[in-house]
């Protein structure tokens, strides 16, 4: 018989109903998968009790793929086919990769992305990362007993879009619905429920296997930003085993190792360390195999102090990199309400401590800082897949960058304003610019700037079959609504025919991190010349206008009007407006159109006599009183 | 007219709670749906009705309405483990009929 959780009062699924959605920590190292039970979030474990699976995949010789602790075993034995750290290859062409020469693998320069020769053929890192995923999918069905409705995975703060969009692949290939790609930070701050806590700024400190990350995140109407990332890609709790390592290698004076003594010392080095977390010193013995020094033996007492000594650097640097971090976010150490600790190697108690230190606070850590990230995933898959009431929906995305469209003159109206919480919906009117328009334009922008030309273009689109009407008569409603995953669809509605049509865009697409801070800086720079850049074309199309309208009255009632005298003075008029259209200066084009009204202002009055005279011809004065 | 919890069902059920830091105790409830026409529902309580009766088993407050109550009467809740999963499961003296998953039954 099924077995049942408890749900929230009124939330009881239907037989067969149950969402199951879990949370998934992809990470460079290790993985996990977690989920919503009873109101309580869990990691899944596997049939041996893990919870961690590394996320290694080896392509064996008869075709099959192991993953996890296995492929590990076996990394040193067959390295061309064992690949670990894939995530660091997600979305990279070779050039992007720094240490390429350092890694076993048979590298393919594929379009885009990486790819690594292995005897199961040519293999793409999201083919590898899919593979980690299949292993925690079906360890979820297993554990749930049913097929998952969706996950949310977890992706670094600093990931771009294409390693965004690679981490979604992966998924597809796996057979997961993502319900959404979450921040690891802030799946971190939501285990931890900050996202129902005081408003404010809270750093994550996440100093996992192979990798140190810092983010800064603010918190504001249950809402997080991302305000700066900064890391080291390579310095994470290996290096504080190489550090063991070498100090071990000094102290025995020992020869050079073999391959199988360098991995045994590297473990001893490994659990030295965890050992010092709860203790003052550890025995480190090993007896060498080598030929050079077979029978030799290692036996070196370490202390938890000359430990820290070895490693205090490694702390330092993280303790630097979180310095920067603060500074771009243009903040001081009292400033922030929080800290979270993320990642196994932050139970070093020296590493809490400088941390505690550095901020003036204890931070948070009663969480198990290896599943944190998952935890909180599993949290945010639960309130996506409708397990909880609607009130609990956290809003945890905010667009990077305005969106907007072009109006006359090649400028931005600004239709949904950068940092707006996603899902999001805003509507503008417009109007027609010309008598008797039938057609308009649609060009949807991204940024900051004012001038389209500045700004970045994502769609073009036209709605068709306005009735002819005069210029300014048309209401054209433009709707743009933005998903809770980002995906942008504008639409454009003639309200008296309701003529429609609209068009569906992914905003932030191939921008990278860098990208969006590059055009949010320069627009901060340009503010002053993109407001003189403004009234210059604002004071044209007003300009241009003018000169349309008048041409049209001209054509029309030019002839009777007028005398040559008069309409040779409005022609001159227009001329000269014409000539100051073409300059930069906005006050003398406005100067200009001033002139241009003036001089035309008898005419008028003429055509408005004219058109009262005809209204009124044949008309008795009771039915002008009704 | 009685319902009972085992033991590991009431510790587990004091935890949940415990974590989710609100809620008086435990609904459980049929409804009528899926493929054997009721299906069973466990929920937390944060209020109850006035036509709610409501038990007390090692120390876990049980609620039920009495509609449901006339199919669950003398039911023992348990908590247990099969395999990688792990869930509450519905001991009723009531049922004659089970659709395969269990899920849903008939009296």
């Amino acid at each position: 018989m099924a077995l049942l959780q408890i749900a929230e009062p009124g939330m009881s699924a239907a037989p067969h109903q149950h969402k199951l959605a879990v949370g998934i920590d992809l990470g460079t190292t290790n993985s996990l998968v977690a989920t919503v039970r009873s109101g309580m979030s869990n990691v899944l474990l596997d049939e041996y009790g893990h919870a961690l699976l590394p996320s290694v995949v080896r392509y064996l010789p008869d075709g099959k793929v192991e993953v996890g602790h296995k492929a590990q075993a076996q990394q040193s034995l067959d390295p061309q086919n064992t690949i670990v750290s894939a995530k660091r290859l997600m979305g990279r062409g070779i050039s992007d990769i720094m240490d390429i020469a350092h890694l076993p693998y048979r590298f393919v320069d594929a379009p885009g992305m990486a790819q690594i020769t292995t005897r199961a053929g040519v293999k793409s890192p999201v083919e590898i990362s899919a593979e980690i995923l299949k292993v925690l999918k079906i360890r979820a069905e297993r554990a749930l007993g049913g097929e998952l409705t969706g996950a949310v995975i977890t992706v670094p703060a600093y990931f771009d879009d294409a390693q965004r969009q690679a981490t979604k692949d992966a998924a597809r290939l796996a057979g997961l619905t993502v319900l959404r790609l979450l921040n690891e930070p802030t799946a971190a701050a939501v285990a931890y429920g900050l996202d129902n806590a005081a408003e404010g700024v809270y750093v994550i400190y996440d100093l996992g296997g192979g990798t140190f990350d810092v983010s800064i995140l603010r918190l504001s109407k249950g809402v997080f930003e991302v305000l700066a990332t900064n890391g080291d890609s390579a310095l994470g709790g290996d290096d504080f085993d190489r550090r063991i390592f070498c100090w071990v290698l000094e102290q025995a004076k020992a020869p050079p190792l073999n391959a199988e003594d360098t991995r045994f010392l590297l473990t001893r080095a490994r659990e030295a360390k965890e050992w010092l977390t709860d203790h003052m010193e550890a025995q480190i013995t090993y007896v060498l195999t080598s030929d050079e020094a077979r029978g030799e033996v290692i036996n070196l007492t370490l202390s938890s102090g000359q430990f820290n000594a070895l490693t205090q650097p490694l702390v330092s640097k993280t303790l630097s990199a979180v310095r920067r971090a603060l500074r771009d976010a243009n903040l001081t150490v009292e400033e922030i309400k929080g800290v979270v600790m993320v990642g196994g190697a932050t139970r070093m108690p020296h590493v809490h401590l400088a941390v505690a230190e550095f901020f003036g606070q204890d931070p948070l850590t009663n969480l198990d800082p290896d599943k944190v990230v998952a935890l909180g995933a599993a949290i945010q898959a639960n309130i996506l897949a409708g397990n909880r009431g609607q009130d609990d929906l956290l809003l945890l995305d905010v667009i990077p960058l305005s969106l907007g469209l072009e109006t006359m003159g090649g400028l931005v109206e600004k239709i949904i304003p950068r940092n707006s919480t996603l899902p999001v919906a805003r509507a503008q009117d417009f109007t027609t610019f010309k008598d008797g328009q039938t057609a308009m334009s649609i060009h949807v922008l991204q940024g900051e700037r004012d001038l389209v030309s500045a700004c970045r273009s994502l769609a073009r689109f036209e709605l068709r079959g306005i009735p002819p009407m005069a210029a300014g008569a048309a209401r054209i409603r433009v709707t743009f609504q933005i998903d809770a995953d980002g995906l942008l669809s504008v639409s454009a509605r003639e309200q008296a025919s309701g003529v429609e049509s609209h068009i569906v865009v992914k905003p932030s697409y191939g921008l990278s991190e860098d990208a969006i801070i590059n055009m949010l800086q320069t627009s901060y720079a340009s503010a002053e010349e993109d407001k003189k850049a403004r009234m210059l074309r604002e004071a044209a199309v007003d300009a241009e206008r003018l000169i349309e309208a008048i041409a049209n009255a001209l054509s029309k009632d030019g002839e009777t009007l007028l005398d040559v005298q008069e309409r040779l003075a409005i022609e001159q008029e227009m001329k000269q407006l014409k000539t100051t259209i073409q300059g930069n200066d906005a006050r003398a084009i406005q100067t200009a159109t001033e002139a241009l009204n003036k001089a035309t202002e008898a005419f008028a009055a003429r055509r408005m006599d004219v058109t009262i005279h005809q209204a009124l011809t044949g008309k008795n004065l009771k039915t002008l009183e009704i | 007219m009685a319902i009972t919890l085992t033991q590991a069902a009431a510790d587990r059920v004091e935890k949940f709670l415990a974590n989710r830091g609100k809620g008086i105790g435990l609904r459980l409830g049929v409804k009528t749906t899926g493929c054997s026409g009721m299906a069973y529902t466990l929920e937390f309580v944060d209020e109850t009705l006035p036509e709610d009766q409501s038990f007390e088993c090692h120390g876990v407050k049980v609620i039920v309405d009495p509609r449901s109550l006339a199919y669950l009467d003398g039911t023992e809740l348990d908590f247990t483990k099969e395999g990688l999963n792990e869930g509450f499961k519905f001991n009723n003296p009531n049922v004659k009929d089970e659709c395969g998953c269990g899920e849903s039954f008939t009296v």
